[in-house]
């Protein structure tokens, strides 16, 4: 297939996932769970990112026979996770046919230099990033879909917030620019010309972008919506939660309803304790996510 | 004439591109208030399960209905779906708009998926557009009062009835706006 056609193809499945929850799921009952809720797609993990926080150690891509049961349980998209730059496990992931992977600072970084090359692969990659200039380097190795890196694990939305208003101001400035300022805005952010070029065209990025990284509450989703993004990634926020099947249920509504506060009070009441979260100063830098990639 | 994008999930945008490119003021649909003032709709690709929980839990499944028996409705991949009326491999029943039997995910997971050619003919003409095939359903059986308006090789994948238009493709991620052209002569 001609590289034209197979990113549209790429880009084509991001769409069809946009103004959707992706929520993060352990077993088989969980995605079963997920699905019933409205979930666009899954994310089929071995631990969620809180647990993979508190376990410590090298986190990898989860064994296959919980992507496959997982798979076996729901007929929407199923995700998973390779380590950065981890490309044997990305292809182990396409060959169990995953529907997208996630190229993911939540598992331990593979090689400290080099992202994968994403155009080699059929299946479709999103990866996370903090600002414009990292969004922008990822969709030059072949990403078709970004999303914000935030702080996975922590129910703590502050980081996802910082990093949704990074890109987009970002991509409000390059439109502020004349046509001779962009090769030196692409070299301050660390990005191809030709892409800054596309956005300003654009207005946006060339991919849709969606947030991940701390939302655990309705109100949190209907945040980053309103912020830009086009759907929403939910990790720990569902089944750290204290009633999973509703607080799946109400983010879903949160989603498409993002700019109806009256719905969004509605679907809020009687959700129970949201997962307890994590003050992001209180965690070291080691320990911090969002850091790794660059 | 407002023809209306459902924006429940899914990838609305690109309809809304294509209506814009064509002439049209495309309008938002989430709410029953919003899908009655329009005179034609699209539904647009996206997870159909997404779309059915969500409309049903927000009261917009049977105003749709009562909506299409009376005015067009234009539906790709997951619209289709949804527009149809047999779905055996899916949680819910669709509405039953069009006589369609629908398999759902037919040609497999993402890496199935392909972009080839579809021979599209109305009015007498034939052409081809690009079709995009995305985790597809197929169109397993189609009932007298449907006509075949494209295919792919040997498969349908272009009906309408009288007031249906339905699509397994993705006409809105391509720059041919003949089939959305199509539809706008409908409404």
């Amino acid at each position: 297939m001609e590289k034209a056609d197979n990113i549209n193809l790429k880009i084509g499945l991001a769409e069809m996932l946009k103004g959707g929850v992706i929520m993060d799921v352990t077993t088989p009952e969980q995605a079963k769970i997920a699905e019933d809720a409205g979930a666009v797609a899954v994310m089929a993990l071995e631990r969620i990112p809180a647990d993979i926080r508190s376990h410590g150690g090298v986190a990898r891509m989860s064994d296959p026979t919980v992507i496959k049961a997982i798979q076996k349980a729901v007929s929407i998209p199923v995700m998973a996770k390779c380590r950065i730059g981890h490309f044997a496990e990305a292809q182990v992931l396409e060959a169990l046919g995953v529907d997208f992977i996630d190229e993911s600072e939540v598992l331990t970084p593979a090689d400290e230099e080099y992202h994968i090359d994403k155009w080699r692969f059929k299946v479709p990659f999103v990866c996370g990033c903090r600002e414009l200039g990292e969004a922008l380097r990822r969709i030059s190795e072949g990403a078709a879909m970004i999303r914000t890196k935030g702080e996975a694990g922590t129910g703590n939305v502050v980081e996802a917030v910082r990093h949704m208003r990074s890109v987009m101001s970002g991509i409000r400035r390059i439109q502020s620019l004349s046509d001779e300022e962009l090769v030196t805005e692409g070299k301050k952010l660390g990005a191809p010309a030709e892409l800054i070029r596309e956005v300003k065209k654009l207005g946006k990025l060339p991919v849709p972008n969606f947030s991940a990284g701390g939302v655990a509450t309705p109100a949190d989703a209907s945040l980053m919506r309103q912020l830009g993004a086009e759907s929403v990634f939910v990790g720990s926020g569902i089944f750290k939660s204290s009633a999973p099947e509703k607080m799946a249920k109400a983010i879903v509504s949160a989603v498409t309803h993002f700019d109806d506060p009256d719905l969004i009070a509605r679907v809020s009441e009687g959700l129970g304790e949201a997962m307890p979260g994590l003050e992001i100063n209180a965690i070291p830098d080691n320990e911090r996510m969002a850091g790794r990639g660059w | 004439m407002r023809v209306g994008v459902l924006a429940v999930q899914g990838d609305y945008s690109k309809h809304v591109d294509i209506l814009k490119r064509l002439g049209q003021i495309p309008y938002l649909v989430r709410t029953e208030a919003e899908l009655n003032q329009c005179d034609g709709l699209i539904i647009p690709g996206g997870e159909s399960t997404t779309l059915t929980i969500v409309m049903h839990k927000h009261g917009l499944w049977e105003p749709l209905r009562h909506f299409g028996e009376r005015r067009p409705i234009f539906g790709t991949c997951a619209g289709l779906i949804i527009l149809s009326s047999r779905t055996p491999n899916h949680p819910f029943d669709p509405l039953g708009l069009i006589d369609l039997t629908v398999e759902r995910n037919a040609y497999g997971r993402q890496k199935d998926s392909f972009i080839d050619e579809v021979t599209v003919s109305w009015e007498g003409h034939n052409h081809s557009i690009p079709g995009f095939f995305i985790r597809a359903p197929k169109i397993i059986e189609i009932g007298k009062s449907v006509s075949v308006l494209g295919r792919h090789r040997s498969d349908i994948v272009l009906v309408e009835n009288e007031r249906i238009l339905a699509a397994t493709f993705h006409p809105e991620l391509t720059d041919d706006p003949s089939v959305h052209e199509y539809f706008l002569r409908k409404v």
